[in-house]
């Protein structure tokens, strides 16, 4: 286990030296954000679970745990990370997962990574060791800087340990499908998401309409037979939601750059040219367009949301949406705050620190 | 420019100055006008505001700002007052900005399931207005009939219902505001994310201390087709304990799960009529909600659980009137305590559930060590203690030992792995404590942030966050136990 000194050691050199380091677990995310830059600095020694007590719903571990094996103790304890976190691809670290702050389909329903951050350790940029939050459910003593760090990219320090909230796995699951076209799915989504049914995650792609519910058996039974359509096999309903979440479905196939837009769940259909899959209830649109970028950003806009370029081979517009001038300074003086050498991923969120 | 002044003088420049694009009623500096803001629920802090502004526009409140950052004046905005940690506590050279004219709800989208409001609006309200939607807002503090949605960003409030569906932080899109300097800013958006940094997790809980918040918009959710509560009775406060641990580990997550010891569903009994077993060392009240046939199941499930646990008496709600019945003595467990006793001290601290015994133990003993009694209600699903100590605020000894008693009571759940306020926040009550809960660097660093925001330090100053030089005093007043004794170990 590469200790904290070691890591300490590592940034204090770097911050002597104001050479730039590149926070890295797995790297499987190494293509979300802008492009990587700095020596990279690997956590994934530092690794293991710290505390993890079922019944307190709250996992604490470092940052180099595997996201496989800390989702598999949860497993074998019929508890689960509610926001179903995406991997994409074999190697994620916990860490990894928090800097990037992704959330898979369960996120419209039982909320975002950031929702279950509970409290972290980290080392900032002047090599000093800080804990925020803890590992209780709830604590409002000081800023909430664990779920600020939530997202941000590694851009504000190293991330060395993370307690999360973690829930019961649902007793039962079912998908359904359904034929809709999309103006209709996202009335449908919207309407449906106003009553009290069981719906976990859905995905619109190309007139068909996935729902999944979970709950007991009775509440499945009762909610399958008011919103009709056809039960999936549950296997077949698994990899469903795993190529979803991982992409690894064929929408997510093609050489076109992917966006990722995010806005309001009831936006009316985004028309821009390219195929959509849309997740989250209506609030997560996937895009693969060859579109320029100023026309997906404007669209998303328009519709009060934003995008981000998720994937594509060169990202010269920026990865992510601008921010405005206020926004921008705050973002720089926060960034200042806990790395004032700048020496933690510049760059990966925005040009400038 | 606000040290220079004599204070009557200042007093009239800013009056003066806000007069300016204030009506008259708007801007209140005589005694009797302002002694009303002289304190927010902590009642023990006490200070007759130099100005009390009352804008009722988003561009008053603007130059309510920009007006105080030129003077360089400091600002505590103010919602309700209904705050129990003091976060209001006005300024003495400074404006009380209240926010208790922004009580409009300026849009509610049954579809999109948010409702745009404004900061005064209260926390009941938003419900009673989505109720016709078959929608509501979730976080319920006990004292949602009159605490404004505004004062529950600042302090991030919880309720009854949060280890379920969850805090502010939780339930809220976008907040909008004004920086000290008077911009105009948007934290989040009604998508689900914002690119950047989740500045909107940040400045929810912040305590007035960032922003000052004109706008926000919350998520409604679907109220439960079905909500049934099991009340159940137990010979000993320590099983009551395991019994919620052993709810948790059959993978059931209630609604609400709540606990109240004896004296403290005795006092609430005589006031309330709530139907609790006054007889039973503890009472858990269990909430389950959800489609009628996930009711069904899950309470079942729950009674036989609790059964198990060693529940020595069981009731489930029949009725939508009797839930609400079993609920009323918990959310009136407070004014029940003050019918018994002159005044009483809430205190907030959250511990890991599996350390609640412990705790229970140690405040017992500290009621025999400082003679005052505490009756506790305590959100037991997710750790958070509310010790309600009974105590004199016309005795000055009284006063000092229920101080203590806190303060002891506080440190014990930093010790035991929790944290010293789980949803009324530090404001100025818990600013002491805050020393023994982070390390110097760790206040560095929210003083960092604080000034990212608001570099002269005008908005709601003294708040929060200790200044290292109150915590060097306060730890040579006062070396207290757990983390003295080890500060090597990491705690957080």
């Amino acid at each position: 286990m590469a200790s904290e000194k070691e890591l300490t050691e590592r940034i204090l050199e770097a911050r002597a030296a104001k050479r730039a380091l590149r926070i890295r677990g797995g790297g499987t995310k190494d293509f979300y954000g802008n492009e990587p830059r700095g020596e990279p600095l690997d956590t994934r020694a530092h690794a293991g679970i710290v505390e993890y007590e079922p019944t307190e719903l709250v996992i604490t571990a470092r940052c180099g745990t595997s996201l496989v094996e800390l989702q598999a103790l949860l497993e074998k304890h019929n508890q689960m990370l509610a926001f179903e976190p995406p991997h994409f691809g074999a190697g994620a670290t916990l860490g990894g997962c928090v800097a990037a702050g992704l959330s898979g389909p369960r996120r419209a329903s039982a909320g975002a990574l950031r929702d279950f951050v509970l409290g972290t350790r980290i080392i900032d940029g002047g090599g000093r060791e800080l804990a925020f939050g803890g590992r209780v459910m709830k604590n409002v003593a000081g800023y909430d800087l664990s779920r600020l760090l939530a997202g941000s990219l590694g851009t504000l320090g190293l991330i060395l340990e993370v307690s999360l909230k973690v829930l019961p796995r649902p007793k039962a699951e079912r998908t359904l499908k359904l034929e809709l076209p999309q103006a209709k799915a996202l009335e449908s989504l919207n309407r449906w998401a106003a009553q009290p049914l069981p719906i976990t995650a859905s995905a619109w792609e190309d007139g068909e309409l996935s729902l999944r519910l979970s709950g007991a058996d009775d509440a499945l039974r009762a909610a399958a037979g008011r919103l009709g359509g056809e039960t999936l096999a549950p296997d077949a309903a698994a990899a469903f939601w795993r190529d979803v979440r991982e992409h690894a479905a064929p929408f997510f196939a093609g050489e076109a750059p992917l966006w990722r837009l995010s806005v309001p769940s009831n936006a009316p259909a985004i028309e821009l040219p390219g195929a959509q899959l849309i997740e989250w209830g209506g609030a997560l649109r996937w895009l693969t367009t060859n579109a320029d970028a100023a026309t997906v950003r404007a669209a998303a806009a328009h519709a009060a949301g934003h995008a981000t370029l998720f994937r594509a081979r060169e990202k010269a517009a920026g990865a992510f949406a601008p921010l405005s001038p206020l926004l921008a300074r705050l973002h720089r003086d926060l960034k200042t705050a806990f790395d004032p050498a700048g020496i933690f991923n510049p760059g990966r969120l925005y040009e400038g620190f | 420019m606000g040290d220079a002044l004599p204070k009557v003088e200042l007093q009239r420049t800013v009056a003066a100055k806000l007069r300016e694009f204030l009506p008259g009623r708007a801007v209140l500096w005589e005694e009797e006008d302002t002694r009303p803001y002289e304190c927010d629920g902590l009642t023990a802090y006490r200070q007759v505001p130099m100005v009390v502004a009352l804008p009722e526009t988003e561009e008053q409140v603007q130059r309510v700002l920009r007006a105080c950052h030129s003077l360089g004046v400091p600002v505590v905005p103010r919602g309700a007052g209904t705050g129990l940690s003091g976060g209001a506590l006005p300024p003495g050279e400074g404006v009380l900005l209240s926010l208790a004219k922004f009580m409009r709800v300026l849009r509610l989208d049954p579809l999109a399931r948010v409702a745009v409001v404004q900061p005064g609006v209260r926390n009941a309200a938003i419900s009673d207005v989505a109720a016709p939607f078959g929608l509501y807002y979730a976080p319920d503090p006990s004292s949602q009939i009159a605490c404004t949605i505004g004062g529950n960003v600042a302090e991030n409030s919880g309720g009854v219902h949060c280890l379920k569906y969850g805090l502010t932080v939780h339930n809220v899109l976008r907040v909008r505001g004004f920086t000290i300097e008077g911009e105009p800013v948007d934290f989040g958006s009604e998508a689900l994310d914002s690119p950047g940094y989740d500045l909107l997790a940040l400045a929810i809980g912040s305590e007035g201390l960032l922003a000052v918040t004109t706008e926000v918009t919350v998520k409604l959710l679907p109220k439960p087709e079905a909500a049934r509560v099991v009340m159940a009775s137990f010979d000993d406060v320590q099983k009551a304990g395991d019994a919620v641990a052993a709810v948790i580990a059959a993978g059931i997550v209630p609604a609400g799960l709540e606990m109240m010891d004896r004296p403290a569903t005795r006092a609430s009994e005589e006031y309330a009529r709530a139907g609790y077993d006054t007889e039973a060392a503890a009472i858990l009240l269990c909430e389950c909600d959800g489609t009628a046939a996930d009711v069904e199941a899950e309470i079942a499930q729950v009674r036989e659980v609790l059964a198990r646990a060693g529940a020595t008496r069981m009731t489930v709600s029949a009725s939508e009137a009797e839930r609400l019945r079993f609920w009323s003595g918990r959310k009136a467990a407070f004014p029940a305590v003050g019918r018994i006793s002159p005044d009483y001290y809430c205190m907030d601290g959250t511990i890991p559930r599996k350390r609640l015994g412990e705790v229970l133990r140690f405040i017992g003993a500290m009621e025999k060590k400082y003679g005052l009694r505490c009756p506790n209600v305590f959100h037991a699903g997710d750790g958070n203690l509310h010790p309600l100590i009974l105590f004199d605020a016309n005795d000055p000894d009284q006063l000092r030992r229920t101080e203590e008693f806190s303060a002891e009571v506080l440190e014990k759940c930093i010790e035991v792995g929790g944290t010293i306020t789980g949803e009324h926040g530090v404001g100025v009550e818990k600013i002491n404590q805050m020393c023994a809960q982070f390390r110097p660097e760790e206040l560095e660093m929210f003083h960092a942030v604080k000034r990212a925001f608001d570099p002269k330090g005008l908005l709601n100053p003294g708040k929060a966050v200790p200044t290292l030089a109150r915590c060097a005093e306060f730890g040579r007043r006062h070396v207290h136990a757990g983390k003295a004794a080890h500060p090597e170990l990491p705690r957080f």
